[in-house]
């Protein structure tokens, strides 16, 4: 029986022990929410709520990703199970990718139809007549100046990063799988510094925006959808650079083989995935 | 053996034939990774909330019993059918198939358990949390939402903190269907027995796959425009605000491009059931297998493309009218080979009635029912006299509940026996069909009248001429609430004395669980793959 379980490979698959995380998880977000609701209606108490829910959220994560670096590292393990995490990655980057899809298609629903729309014949006598069609737009009824963002600043300089952070994330694979762990972790860093670069030059636009731009969340239509993508994009980014620091610190330990690594390919794909959206975004948001 | 044993990781040095992994009591259930444990739980969670949005419904028919306001106000009458719109969908159909995907997909393709059987665990138990989130909203101040299930804009914008509550409910209920979604899509890709290809597999599972990439591709959709709400709630966004240069409308056409692929998110895993069903009561193999892969695929295809018809009134360009009523139409063919290909598998079969086909033979009829109203409703010009009256609700319960229900009971009746090890009592199985049919249409068919004469829904009062139709109605509605306590005590006498059940008590029955395995199914099943022919 032992022999043919490791002629044939799939011959058991890991199912793992009962534990306590999910549960754990389930209160965390439960906390979270709540104290978000109680903080959006100025209700005493939310702050705690969040922080509480974010603590245990925190802990869980610790614990759950822990259990399974530690069943990765002991070998449990095999090509069956690696096919299942590549499936599981992959249809979840799917969902992401619809995630974003939601709020590409409110952009283009805006743009093509909402504002042109409103600039109709209809509207210009039944409602504001001296509204016209253009894009970037607050709708008719903003009456304060904005600037749009410009596309070939700053974007187009974290453009530069980002892309760049995809190939030395795609050369720290490269050495991964020619067992070259200085290469791996000096380039692994790199891309992590990049995102990092990328973060932060983010915040300095958004900074701007704010102060000098007059360009807010709450301006109009431009203004939503401008702050909500570039904002859920970078919340992806930072979780992605968070992910890429875990891989890197493992990588340090003496963590991976070169044929045994699925978790450092999972979190490039999530890479290059942030990556793509961001040429969505800068095509779509700022250039056009 | 040992090769087997070490699947359990350390525990099994204490005792591989402890069932529960170290954990007893409640902390069995919280912890577990069982799919048979977790679709247990799925299954019970469902009939909870099932009678949680039944006793709404029976409050919405009360106050519908006469002309006036007599139970409730206008405004909480609003809540109740928002809440037991998302209570229904949300809480009672869509947990039910997912418990029966964990129960069985793994037994049908010969697998040890889920892919992810700790995902698996979360996947459920956000579901509680979700629930409570959602029953939280009525204690807020100014109530749950009243904006029905759809949650459109502007009305959402206006309305108290429950609001808030619900939008996070509905994000933990999107993580657990993703989450839910992702292990079954992997675990029917890469768990399959030796031999079990895709072409071989039973429909239930091929239906689940679709179904699960659906709500892969939708449930973030839905996600980002109830998002979208919250800001534009909190945070001065101009996503549905017009004088900002965004569009009400908007809100529509993103909730429906989730909503109507939702709506074979709850279909397709019934048909899965009912194709597993009247095979096995005709003593036939499935008729047309291979066109019912096909079809079930091209209705998930198709139903990304036809969202605009729940829009027709909107003031939409004749041209985009055309196209969603062409492309709604086109999914009558799919669905029509389906209905003809399980008439077909009963054609010349050597038919018989037991409970589970009861119930398959009655969401065939009332399905296509369902179907047919649907089918007038996709033509614009009647849909914009129909628009939102009771014959659209009509409608969409005869898909709701005559299909997906029938099916979840067909099932629940089907497999009880594999589950348990028991028998249920087919004398009480019998009256629990028949009274189930009898009170349903006492409740929706009389409702297309009422549509067709103009009653419009949402509304806690009616003009004196709809009174009959409403009285029948409502006195359907309690019959079929009580008979569903019928249905309780039959599961329960089940479990708890039922006559043992054989391994395989449906003589026409061929997929691995009733063929491979005992009844009940032991906790752990197909540790090392079967053996197939
Ligand atoms: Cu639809």
């Amino acid at each position: 029986m032992a022999q043919t379980a490791t002629t044939n490979p799939r011959q058991h698959y890991f199912v793992p022990q009962p534990m306590p995380w999910p549960i754990m998880g389930s209160i965390a977000l439960f906390c979270m929410a709540t104290g978000a609701v109680f903080v959006f209606n100025s209700h005493h108490g939310g702050w705690i709520s969040i922080a509480l829910g974010f603590m245990i959220l925190l802990y869980m994560l610790f614990r759950w990703f822990g259990a399974v670096i530690g069943e990765s590292e002991a070998g449990k393990y095999g090509k069956w199970e690696d096919v299942s995490f590549r499936w599981g990655m992959s249809w979840f980057i799917f969902s992401e990718v619809m995630f974003f899809a939601g709020f590409f298609g409110a952009l283009f629903y805006t743009r093509v139809l909402s504002v042109p729309d409103l600039a109709s014949l209809e509207s210009q006598a039944l409602l504001w007549p001296n509204f016209t069609a253009h894009w970037p737009s607050a709708g008719p009824a903003f009456s304060e100046k904005f600037s749009p963002m410009a596309a070939w600043g700053l974007p187009a300089v974290n453009t530069l990063l980002l892309l760049s952070s995809g190939v030395t994330v795609t050369i720290a694979h490269w050495a991964l799988k020619e067992n070259k762990r200085a290469m791996l972790s000096l380039f692994l860093f790199f891309t992590v510094a990049l995102g990092v670069a990328f973060l932060a030059f983010q915040a300095t636009e958004y900074g701007h925006a704010y102060s000098e731009l007059n360009l807010k969340l709450s301006t109009g239509v431009y203004g939503s959808t401008f702050f909500m993508l570039t904002g859920f994009h970078g919340f992806h980014v930072t979780l992605g650079a968070i992910m890429l620091s875990v891989i890197l610190v493992r990588c340090l330990l003496g963590h991976f083989k070169p044929d045994h690594h699925f978790a450092f390919e999972a979190v490039a794909w999530y890479w290059h995935f942030v990556d793509v959206v961001w040429l969505g975004l800068f095509i779509f948001v700022y250039w056009l | 053996m040992s090769a087997v044993l070490d699947t359990h990781g350390q525990a099994h040095e204490h005792g591989h034939h402890d069932q529960h992994g170290g954990y007893g009591g409640v902390m069995r259930w919280i912890t577990t990774t069982n799919h048979k444990d977790i679709g247990t739980m799925y299954l019970w969670f469902s009939f909870i909330m099932f009678i949680v949005g039944g006793v709404m419904a029976l409050v919405i028919r009360s106050e519908l019993f006469t002309p006036g306001l007599q139970i409730v106000n206008p405004e909480f009458f609003n809540q109740l059918t928002t809440m037991h719109g998302l209570v229904m969908i949300f809480g009672a159909i869509m947990p039910a198939f997912v418990g029966f995907a964990n129960w069985l997909i793994p037994m049908q393709i010969g697998a040890p358990d889920m892919a992810f059987a700790r995902m698996n665990n979360w996947s459920f138990w956000l579901l509680p949390f979700a629930a409570s989130l959602l029953m939280i909203s009525f204690f807020t101040p100014g109530g749950a939402p009243g904006v029905g299930w759809t949650m459109y804009a502007p009305l959402t914008v206006q309305q108290g903190m429950g609001m808030d509550f619900t939008i996070f409910a509905v994000h933990l209920l999107g993580m657990s269907s993703i989450m839910g979604s992702i292990n079954i899509i992997t675990t029917i890709l890469n768990m399959r027995a030796p031999g079990m290809t895709l072409m071989k597999m039973p429909m239930f599972c091929w239906t689940w796959l679709i179904t699960a990439y659906l709500l892969v591709a939708v449930m973030p959709v839905l996600a980002g425009a109830v998002t979208m709400t919250l800001t534009d709630r909190h945070f001065g966004t101009s996503f549905f605000n017009a004088a900002g240069g965004g569009d009400p409308v908007l809100y529509q056409h993103i909730f429906w491009f989730f909503g109507h692929p939702e709506v074979y998110i709850i279909a397709l895993p019934a048909f899965g059931v009912i194709s597993q069903v009247i095979p096995a009561f005709s003593r036939k193999p499935l008729f047309g297998y291979a066109s019912m892969v096909y079809a079930t695929s091209a209705i998930a295809i198709l139903s990304f493309i036809v969202w605009a018809h729940h829009m027709y009134t909107t003031g939409m360009p004749v041209t985009g009218q055309l196209f969603f009523m062409y492309a709604t139409t086109l999914i009558a063919i799919p669905t029509g080979v389906k209905v003809f290909n399980w008439v077909a598998t009963m054609w010349k079969g050597s038919l018989s009635f037991e409970t589970p086909m009861l119930f398959a033979i009655g969401f065939l009829l009332m399905f296509t029912l369902g179907g047919f109203s649907g089918l007038i409703l996709s033509l614009v010009p009647i849909d914009i006299q129909l628009q939102d009256t009771y014959y659209v609700v009509a409608h969409f319960h005869y898909v709701m509940v005559a299909a997906a229900l029938f099916s979840a009971f067909a099932g629940i009746y089907f497999w009880l026996p594999k589950w348990t090890g028991k028998m249920y009592d087919e004398t009480l199985g019998k009256w629990h069909f028949w009274l189930s049919t009898i009170f349903f249409n006492m409740i929706f068919f009389v409702q297309h009248f009422l549509g067709l004469a103009g009653m419009p829904r949402r509304v806690p009062d009616y003009p004196l001429q709809f009174e009959t139709w409403n009285r029948i109605s409502t006195v359907g509605a309690f019959g079929f609430g009580l008979t569903q306590l019928l249905f309780l005590y039959i599961v329960v006498k089940t479990i708890r004395s039922g006559e043992k059940a054989p391994d395989k008590p449906w003589e026409g029955a061929d997929s691995l669980e009733w063929t491979h395995l005992p009844s009940p199914a032991p906790y752990h099943s197909f540790e090392t793959p079967p053996v197939l022919k």
